[in-house]
């Protein structure tokens, strides 16, 4: 709590330091990907020049080393490995129609985790894997999952896995559409928000490696391939939009619905930034 | 510009408002206090920015009523409208200002 508010404080200076500085970075700029993916990628290796490239997609573990060993240790034995079953399971349990859920992806699901999420040209929106599953279950007459725990998180834990170091492979397809979408969850990656008035890189750009109450803070590179996680906080295992939900209370801000078109936005600009690092999910986390 | 920013960011930090004393609220006091907290969370709403002590400020407003208790209730729903304003004024001032974070 005390390094909370000291944060929190330093979140202030920051925040009247630059409010009282001219604008003079926010001339107009067209939207260049591939430039934000090189700044983005180089502020972490200049910043943690100890860090391996590959260990950004340990979160916190990557941060430090008391933790690096504590999870080596907990990989011997991994929490998450019933929601692996369960995943497994029900990518190949028939549907009422006899079709899976395997059979709505790419080479039946396997190994395909690092292209999502990715911008659906007929849909006119950003598919992220958690999207494509319920669209899934929806369009053959079955009941969506709950986005944040259980059946989902099993089934993208289990997609993960099969995932493991294949590198986010996220693509900005040459169309105005899917270059909004970038930038729109860019901007809600950077933008303030909430009692506490802070923004996702308030602490996973400016902090990370910081403790907040018992946890280290992760970095934004690579701060999605581990997911799903699972964290002893939850007693079980959560996804993407469980994180980003509980990312925003923090800060006192109401969450918005998980997979609404900001938080699948977001998970485009994220993934895209971290293109070239491993999928290591599911991750166990304290 | 700065000036107010700062104010707004030490309010931010401190969050709880301080409500100047008056005299004993009414039924009226606090329908028209929670009605104006009420418009102002639903525009944060809209703006996809409410902030999450606005909405319980305005649960405790309603609560305090129920109990007959309108000095409470009026109170809460100032404070709500309050922290409900300073959530608007967040989301038009970070309209431009996001790209002062941001990596490049
Ligand atoms: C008040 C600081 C704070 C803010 C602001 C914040 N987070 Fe977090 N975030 C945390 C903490 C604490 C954790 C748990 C420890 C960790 O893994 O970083 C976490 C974890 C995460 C994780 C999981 C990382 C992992 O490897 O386990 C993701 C993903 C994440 N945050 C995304 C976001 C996004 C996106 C935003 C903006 C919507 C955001 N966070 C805003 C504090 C914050």
């Amino acid at each position: 709590m005390r390094r909370f508010s000291g944060l929190a404080m330093a979140g202030l200076a920051i925040a009247v330091a630059v409010l009282s500085a001219p604008p003079a970075a926010m001339a107009a700029d067209t939207p260049n990907p591939p430039a934000d993916l090189k700044a983005f990628q180089k502020f972490f290796k200049d910043k943690f020049p100890k860090v391996k490239f590959e260990d950004f997609v340990n979160g916190p573990y990557s941060m430090d080393e008391g933790l690096y060993k504590q999870w080596k240790e907990k990989e011997e034995f991994p929490p998450y490995e019933f929601a692996l079953d369960l995943g497994k399971e029900l990518m190949a349990k028939p549907f009422k129609n006899g079709k899976t859920l395997a059979d709505c992806f790419p080479n039946k699901g396997i190994g395909i985790r690092q292209d999502y999420p990715h911008f659906d040209a007929k849909q006119g929106k950003v598919i992220t894997l958690e999207l494509a599953v319920n669209q899934c279950l929806e369009a053959n007459g079955e009941q969506p999952y709950s986005y944040v725990k259980d059946e989902m998180a099993a089934v993208t834990a289990y997609m993960a896995y099969t995932s493991r170091g294949k590198v986010f492979d996220v693509k900005i397809p040459d169309d105005p559409r899917a270059l909004a979408a970038y930038e729109n969850g860019k901007r809600y990656f950077y933008t303030r928000r909430g009692q506490l008035n802070f923004s996702c890189a308030t602490c996973h750009v400016q902090s990370p490696g910081e403790r907040i109450r018992a946890e280290v803070l992760a970095p934004a590179l690579g701060i999605l391939n581990a997911m799903p996680i699972y964290r002893s906080e939850w007693s079980g295992m959560g996804t993407t939009s469980r994180r980003f939900t509980s990312c925003n209370s923090q800060v006192r801000g109401v969450p918005l619905k998980p997979q609404d078109e900001e938080y699948r936005d977001l998970e485009y600009y994220l993934s895209y930034v971290s293109n070239g690092l491993p999928i290591s999910g599911p991750g166990a986390r304290p | 510009m700065s000036r107010s920013i700062s104010a707004l960011a030490v309010a931010l930090l401190l969050g709880g408002f301080v409500m100047p004393a008056h005299a004993a609220s009414t039924e009226a006091d606090y329908k028209a206090a929670y009605a104006a907290a009420e418009s102002a969370n639903a525009e944060a709403g809209k703006l996809r920015n409410q902030w999450t002590t606005a909405v319980s400020a305005l649960k405790a407003s309603k609560a305090a009523a129920e109990a007959g208790d309108f000095d409470k209730a009026t109170a809460e729903a100032k404070k709500s409208e309050q922290l409900s304003k300073a959530a608007i004024f967040q989301t038009n001032e970070q309209k431009e200002n996001w790209k002062l974070m941001e990596i490049r």
